[in-house]
């Protein structure tokens, strides 16, 4: 385990290690350049100082050898850092035939990630160590970049077409990927986290649909309102934040919008309100809930209606609730 | 000991020149100079406002940059003291986003690109070349013009929407309305103003270029250009052919949003990848018209203060021009990672690096003018110095992010912000402060506050570097730039640069200190105080007259002959015409009529 250094991260996939190497090896020899370049002038500044104000110093023959050798020595120099480079950039740009495909989304401002059995997660990729994985990735609205730095790999997020990605983890454990393209307010929130498993734990995460098959909806609405990012928003404990609090929100009769009128808080509303955020305004706060949530499935829906009801000791006669269906079954 | 072959000559006074002209009460001539100079001559704001001398034009800009300066700085302030700690410290999210965005749009379109032409360049190169003004006098007042309707024209856009896309627009953010706090129209307004002000630059551009060629005083061959000159001439060829893909961009962007035309927006069928491009094959050149004028001032204040000639003349000149054409052919390393192909990618990572290397011979031949020389250690050559050292790590660091594979690390992150900083801040804002000294008793006819001035660069120097080395290892350890918010592990060095941007502005504003007091109660100075041996300097009094000359200099030597010193300012007065040819050329022989001394009274 490599636990990073002052200049860079700790290394945790393949492609670290060379790309450290090279970026030391630009790094030494340019403090060898700096110190000589700096270290001379310093020197010339003292020795030849003006010691008194009539000094005529005599000019100074022109010596080609010089000029010619720093001429050269550099251009070697850079040749060598280019070639190396090079095929570093290739070995990057080159997944290998087996990797294992997860397809990326990146939307203003989250990151969802697909795997080839159709299980989907926000802001959480899921990765076995070990094994060469190619992120498939597109965006949905601006250009986005995902980047994760233990890894040494970074690509931009296109809306109009694919790029790719790939990495093999060396090490398990939790990283951090960012959005480094800038992509409006929340750019510095839209970040994910990298979690690198032991292969046998991360089939067996992958097969339970990363780990939340057999929940009870309201358990899997807990875990949601992570994954989803809806915490970043909404509290749980009452205080205000860029939207409304979930606390005692279900069951509130006579909730105010933004249009003046009121609305029952009932499970078509909370439905609604997931689905269409712009549909309804709660009175108080502005337009921002992200529209995007109308993919999540319907198993999804519930279980985070369930868990927002647990969040309240109101309670509703069903008869309000039509359309409540399985989500009404969990409480 | 060097010093035996350098001091054969019996010391004349301090510097060479200066105190000759004292004791002999010459270097004002008696109840001329002090009433009549290009200040003073004509009166009111209407002069100033109607001047077609190339000398007030330059001080007008340099008021309207000043200013442009400052504010774009005090959004710099607080871009930092927002990241001073995570979360939210003085401000919200898109408040933050709008405040780098005008920062870095202020500081790149409105000061960089246009400061050093418009300021130093206007001022000194028609007296450089011993000429009474620039070719067309007029365009070169429209220019100012132009320049200030363009600077409102951002205040305007700044009106019209929240402009929150960064220096780069990149598409689509910029052109969609659904995405975007601010909209396409505000953003197509934005782009325009910057397109208006860029007009500035080609007018003077082509201004400099026809002056350069056609407006040499006799004598004055290629070869004998300062270098001053050459970097200028070198920056106007760039301002000349990329400004006008700023402008192609721009009408694009127009067609696009008015038409619906899918240009750029993919979802009208566009390639954002396509902007990129465009953005970039003006911006990269646009860096070099900025580093330019800085490398032709850095050979003036290494000379002068070195009392050498300048090593490597012709390298150092030919390699500007150089620079400026291979400068069209590198934009694609700022999209290593966008998509392009990886061939294109390659190519480009080549080229950067070719163009690397002229930039790294200049340094060595700087620094090779000092060998031997007689280092006079003033103000100017302490940024002289500083510069040295700031741009040697910004180059050797842009050799860094020309790596293809380690740039993918690096890119957009604030590895590449310490980077550029230490190029366009570092090196051209420091070059620009040095030549701000150097030149400053030439333009205002009053001396500044030598230890006032030292202490100003030091603290810029060190709060610079505070601020600004912290990012290098922010970048390399993954910190993403334009963010504002980040992990906590991020706070110290965030917190270190702050504390470095408020040293950085301690030293600025000594500088603005010590230019008032220098204007209100600064002694007056000499024509020639630093003994150089450019025609501003030798052949005209400080301030110029408002013809500059009041005959046309004749040019027998090269500009930094300083060993022929003791003709040149001991003698005859400070005129090229009073020595013979120093670097065995043809020598042009002395004309009885332009005898400087005669010629000033
Ligand atoms: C970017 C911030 C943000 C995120 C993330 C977010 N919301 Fe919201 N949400 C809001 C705002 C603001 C409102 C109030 C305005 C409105 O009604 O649209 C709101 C309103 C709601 C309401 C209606 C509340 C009421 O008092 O009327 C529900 C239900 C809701 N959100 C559920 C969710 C769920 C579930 C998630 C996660 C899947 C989520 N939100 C994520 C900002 C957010
Ligand atoms: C020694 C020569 C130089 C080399 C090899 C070089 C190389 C590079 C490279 C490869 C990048 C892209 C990095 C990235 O985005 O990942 C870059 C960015 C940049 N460089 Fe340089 N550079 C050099 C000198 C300069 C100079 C002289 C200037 C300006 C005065 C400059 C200004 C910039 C700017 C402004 C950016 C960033 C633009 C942005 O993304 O906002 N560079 N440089
Ligand atoms: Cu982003
Ligand atoms: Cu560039």
């Amino acid at each position: 385990m490599n636990d990073g250094t002052i200049w860079l991260p700790e290394q945790a996939s393949t492609l670290a290690p060379e790309i450290d190497a090279l970026f030391y090896f630009v790094y030494w020899t340019s403090i060898v350049l700096f110190v000589g370049v700096v270290g001379a002038m310093l020197y010339f500044a003292y020795k030849y100082r003006r010691q008194h104000p009539g000094e005529r110093p005599a000019p100074v023959k022109e010596n080609k050898l010089l000029e010619i050798s720093w001429i050269v020595i550099p251009t070697i120099l850079v040749l060598i850092v280019f070639t190396w480079g090079f095929q570093s950039f290739v070995k990057m740009g080159t997944a290998p035939p087996n990797s294992y495909e997860i397809t990326v989304t990146g939307e203003q401002w989250n990151w969802s990630f697909t795997y080839p059995n159709g299980t989907s997660i926000t802001n959480e990729l899921h990765v076995p160590v070990g094994r060469p994985v190619r992120l498939k990735m597109s965006s949905s609205d601006v250009i986005h970049s995902f980047f994760v730095p233990v890894f040494r790999t970074k690509q931009d997020v296109l809306p109009d077409r694919y790029t790719y990605l790939w990495f093999e983890a060396t090490e398990t454990g939790t990283f951090k990927a960012f959005c480094t393209e800038y992509c409006g307010t929340q750019h510095s929130a839209m970040d994910a986290k990298v979690v690198v498993h032991e292969q046998g734990d991360f089939q067996q995460w992958v097969k339970t649909g990363g780990g939340v098959a057999d929940m009870p909806p309201a358990e899997y609405g807990k875990v949601l309102y992570e994954r989803q990012g809806c915490n970043a928003c909404h509290s749980l404990d009452g205080s205000d934040g860029t939207g409304p609090t979930w606390q005692g929100l279900y069951g509130t009769k006579n909730h105010p919008l933004s249009g003046g009128e009121t609305v029952t808080v009932d499970a078509n509303y909370l439905r609604e309100s997931i689905l269409q955020p712009g549909a309804k305004i709660a009175a108080g706060y502005g337009n921002v809930m992200p529209s995007n949530y109308n993919s999540l499935s319907e198993r999804q829906v519930t279980s985070l209606i369930a868990f927002m009801k647990q969040q309240s000791d109101k309670t509703l006669d069903s008869g309000g609730a039509p359309l409540e269906g399985s989500a009404g079954a969990a409480q | 000991m060097e010093t035996k072959e350098r001091t054969e000559h019996p010391p004349q006074g301090s510097p060479p020149g200066r105190e000759e002209r004292l004791e002999h009460g010459d270097d004002l001539p008696p109840g001329h100079e002090a009433e009549h100079n290009y200040l003073n001559h004509e009166k009111g704001l209407m002069s100033w406002l109607t001047t077609i001398d190339h000398k007030r034009i330059a001080v007008m800009y340099a008021i309207s940059l000043s200013v442009v300066f400052l504010v774009a700085g005090l959004l710099a302030l607080a871009v930092r003291m927002e990241l001073f700690t995570t979360g939210e410290t003085i401000m919200g999210a898109d408040m933050y986003n709008q405040t780098f965005s005008m920062h870095g749009i202020m500081m790149v379109f409105l000061f960089l690109v246009p400061a050093t032409p418009a300021v130093l360049g206007n001022f000194v190169l028609p007296v450089q070349l011993g000429a009474k003004d620039v070719a067309f006098p007029r365009l070169n007042l429209a220019t100012w013009y132009i320049y200030m309707i363009g600077a409102f024209l951002v205040i305007g856009a700044l009106i019209v929407g929240e402009i929150d896309t960064g220096w780069t627009f990149y598409a689509p953010y910029s052109t969609s309305d659904a995405a975007t706090t601010a909209d396409g129209g505000a953003v197509m307004f934005m782009t325009m103003a910057i397109f208006v002000a860029g007009f500035a630059n080609i007018f003077t551009g082509l201004n400099f270029i026809v002056t350069i060629h056609k407006m040499r005083a006799p004598g004055l061959t290629w070869n004998r250009l300062p270098l001053f000159v050459w970097g200028m001439y070198a920056t106007s060829l760039v301002q000349v052919l990329a400004t006008p893909v700023l402008g192609i961009t721009v009408v694009l962007l127009f067609v696009e949003q008015l038409f619906s035309i899918g240009i750029f927006d993919p979802t009208l069928g566009g390639d954002p990848i396509l902007f990129q491009h465009f953005f970039w094959f003006y911006s990269h050149p646009a860096v070099y018209i900025m580093i330019l004028p800085g490398f032709g001032i850095m050979s003036e204040l290494i000379g002068t203060f070195s009392r050498q000639r300048v090593f490597g003349y012709r390298a150092i000149a030919l390699s500007s021009v150089a620079i400026a054409l291979l400068g069209f052919l590198v934009w694609g390393h700022h999209m290593f990672v966008s998509g392009q192909s990886a061939v294109a990618s390659i190519i480009f990572s080549l080229i950067t690096y070719l163009i690397g290397i002229p930039s790294g011979i200049k340094i060595f031949n700087w620094v090779a003018t000092m060998y031997r020389g007689s280092i006079w250690l003033q103000t100017p050559m302490l940024y002289a110095m500083s510069f040295l050292f700031l741009f040697t790590i910004g180059g050797l660091t842009g050799i860094m992010v020309g790596v293809l594979s380690v740039d993918v690390h690096l890119h957009d992150t604030y590895f590449v912000v310490a980077h550029f900083h230490y190029v366009m801040m570092g090196g051209m804002m420091i070059a620009l402060l040095g030549g701000m000294h150097y030149w400053w008793p030439k333009m205002t006819g009053k001396m500044y506050h030598e230890l006032t001035g030292k202490i100003g660069a030091a603290l810029i120097f060190v709060g610079f570097n505070v601020t600004f080395f912290t990012q290098f290892i922010l970048g390399s350890q993954g910190m993403p730039r334009r963010y504002y918010d980040y992990p906590v592990g991020y706070e110290t060095l965030h917190q270190i640069s702050t504390v470095g941007s408020w040293v950085l502005a301690l030293g600025l504003f000594s500088i603005l200190g010590n230019a008032i007091w220098s204007l209100w109660k600064g002694p007056k100075a000499p024509a020639n105080p630093w003994a150089a041996a450019t025609l501003e300097w030798t052949n005209t009094t400080s301030p110029p007259d408002p013809h500059n000359f009041h005959h046309t200099p004749l040019v027998t030597r090269g500009p930094y002959d300083y060993h022929l010193a003791d003709e040149v300012f001991g003698e005859g007065g400070d005129g090229y015409s009073g020595d013979g040819a120093g670097d065995g050329s043809a020598r042009v022989p002395e004309p009885p009529e332009p005898e400087p001394a005669a010629a000033r009274s």
